[in-house]
């Protein structure tokens, strides 16, 4: 096995006839992220009405910390900080993959309206039939589908224009999030209270069966997305070029899509729609990289770093009261999205 | 028969034709230039000669198969393109870029092989630009950056090279920067390139073999000196014009007619 450089801080491993590219920046900001959200992860499971020491966590994380702390982390606030993580990574990752084919960070799913679809999926789901969380995660996936196909054939015209895709799934979404009020003045009043609490985005409540949601989502999506790596990266260089490099274009959209689909679907069908982590991940993640292309690993880690950090914050900025975590996520967001159209106003561009 | 070839090729863009019945041969080993005037249809042929269109009827042949039949990876090995207006992903370096032409000679656990690493740096040495490799291709002048992307489609090592309109946007002196070079590719190597260009008098100076259109329809295929003539030069572009000799290289040169003709002789007069 032998590594060598290859201009920038990418190293090649060989070994044989194998070789991989890696990039030495992206391994230190993921290890860097990852140590970062676990030391926050722990801080949240420490606070709250009943706080416990770094050694009571620990020693509860692993089964022997005494019935309450035990009972506390283990079915509290455990499954709660490893919903954020999961639902963080797959949120990012997912907005990393749709703002790379939009070619534009504002067509995350957050803002192009697949997680209101999603949204309205589980809430049909609820309302019609009061589903079970596997059912809810369905009808999550089945929304965002739904809607992720209506905005490209809507937007479709010889070709996938990224100003029109953004402008039609931000109408879609708002007809989505219409969709979802009608459903909720239907439906009897414990059903809207299941899902009033589910659509504020919240990690409230969280349970095991949450974790297994999107944990499942992630092991088998995040894999197949990092294989599409390779042609998400030669996307950028327009299609005409994909296509000549021998990508095949439509193809590879197409998979990009449905997976990206399912990961920013399942965490919607665990904690509710989010918004702005998807937006803000991405570009955090090629900054801090500091090297182009999707960076689809690197915004996971960084979703669920901003998650974490957001949720511990919406438990303790007012505590006792718990503010919904799609709160404190839109305070991070909403100035960036402002930001954002300001400089895009004045270069032009949507 | 040619390596590339097109044979009875109606091309369409949904239900608008573009182009009907054409037969085409791209000599192996020689310089071709289509020209013809804005919409004639010729970028949309090297879309089809490589494979990116797919035609409505008729066939291009690679190798003497059908293009279309052809897995995409393996034409990508056979044959490059460079569209007309390739994007550069924000703040890529141009060693990156250029190492992107190797995708089709990579797989999932072979992505850096000492070939890959040898085709880039001959790339880089062919095109003059191994001095821009840590550079940002945002911040390249426009002539050193068609260079970088000339040389991500030399890294594909691909004997045949399509290129549309590679001169576009580029001053005199680039455009002749960027010609020389094609010309040095094929002498050099021996490679097939088919070029899309507006300028008729560089056409006739960089290339062995010219395509004329028109209207969809190819007019003439031959030598500079068998296609350009001032009577065809009307056909095709509804110029007047004189064709003379150029005075450095001896191919065609078009000097169009146009009212200053007229009125060159009295303004000379008064400036002296």
């Amino acid at each position: 096995m032998s590594v060598t450089a290859v201009g920038g801080t990418t190293r090649v491993v060989r070994a044989g006839v194998l070789s991989m590219r890696v990039d030495v920046r992206s391994v230190v900001v993921c290890v860097a992220l990852s140590s970062a959200t676990l030391v926050v992860a722990t801080w949240s499971i420490m606070v709250g009405d009943f706080p416990l020491s770094v050694r009571q966590v620990l020693s509860a994380v692993f089964g022997d910390g005494g019935d309450d702390a035990e009972f506390i982390v283990q079915t509290l606030r455990l499954p709660r900080a490893l919903t954020a993580i999961l639902v963080g990574a797959a949120l990012g990752m997912s907005g990393a993959v749709f703002q790379s084919i939009a070619r534009n960070p504002l067509g995350s799913p957050d803002i192009v309206g697949f997680q209101q679809g999603a949204a309205f999926g589980s809430v049909l789901v609820i309302v019609t039939w009061g589903g079970s969380s596997l059912a809810v995660a369905g009808g999550a996936v089945v929304g965002g589908v739904v809607t992720a196909l209506l905005v490209y054939v809507l937007a479709w015209k010889r070709g996938l224009s990224s100003s029109r895709l953004v402008l039609v799934g931000i109408g879609i979404g708002f007809t989505a999030t219409a969709g979802v009020d009608y459903l909720i003045t239907r439906a009897d009043i414990y059903d809207v209270q299941r899902a009033a609490v589910w659509l504020t985005g919240s990690l409230n409540g969280r349970s095991w069966d949450h974790v297994r949601t999107v944990g499942i989502a992630l092991a088998v999506l995040a894999p197949l997305v990092i294989v599409g790596q390779r042609a998400l990266d030669r996307l950028e260089l327009g299609d005409d070029t994909a296509a000549a490099l021998g990508i095949r274009v439509d193809r590879a959209k197409l998979g990009l899509i449905v997976l990206a689909v399912g990961l920013a679907a399942l965490a919607v069908a665990a904690a509710g729609p989010i918004a702005f982590i998807a937006f803000v991940a991405g570009p955090i993640a090629r900054r801090l990289v500091g090297s182009p292309g999707a960076c689809v690993v690197p915004a996971a880690f960084v979703g669920a770093f901003v998650l974490t950090v957001a949720d511990l914050a919406a438990r303790r900025v007012l505590a006792p009261t718990e503010l919904p975590v799609g709160i404190m996520t839109a305070v991070i967001g909403a100035p960036y999205l402002l930001w954002l159209l300001t400089r895009r106003a004045r270069t032009g561009a949507l | 028969m040619t390596r590339l070839a097109a044979s009875d090729l109606t091309l369409a863009y949904d239900d608008h034709e573009v182009a009907a019945h054409l037969d085409l041969e791209i000599p192996d080993g020689e310089v071709t230039v289509i020209i013809g005037p804005n919409a004639c249809g010729k970028s949309t042929l090297l879309r089809a000669l490589s494979r990116l269109l797919r035609p409505k009827s008729g066939s291009v042949l690679l190798d003497g198969g059908d293009i279309h039949r052809l897995p995409t990876k393996e034409v990508a090995r056979r044959l490059g393109l460079l569209p007309q207006s390739p994007i550069a992903p924000e703040g890529i370096l141009v060693g990156d870029l250029v190492a992107r032409g190797r995708t089709p000679h990579q797989r999932l656990f072979q992505q850096w092989s000492r070939a890959d690493e040898a085709a880039v740096l001959d790339a880089l040495a062919a095109t003059g630009t191994e001095d821009l490799v840590d550079r940002a291709v945002d911040e390249l002048s426009g002539g050193q950056r068609q260079r970088v992307w000339i040389a991500m489609a030399l890294a594909q090592e691909t004997d045949l090279l399509l290129l549309d309109e590679p001169t576009t946007f580029l001053d005199i002196a680039h455009q002749i920067e960027v010609l020389e070079l094609v010309t040095k590719l094929n002498r050099e190597s021996g490679r097939t390139i088919v070029l899309v260009l507006h300028d008729l008098n560089l056409a006739c100076r960089y290339s062995h073999h010219l395509v004329a259109m028109r209207d969809g329809r190819i007019v003439a295929n031959g030598t500079p000196h068998e296609v350009i003539t001032a009577e065809r030069m009307h056909d095709v572009f509804g110029l007047d014009c004189i064709v003379i000799d150029d005075p450095v290289a001896g191919t065609p040169l078009v000097v169009p007619m146009g009212s200053a003709a007229a009125v060159a002789p009295a303004s000379t007069g008064s400036l002296v």
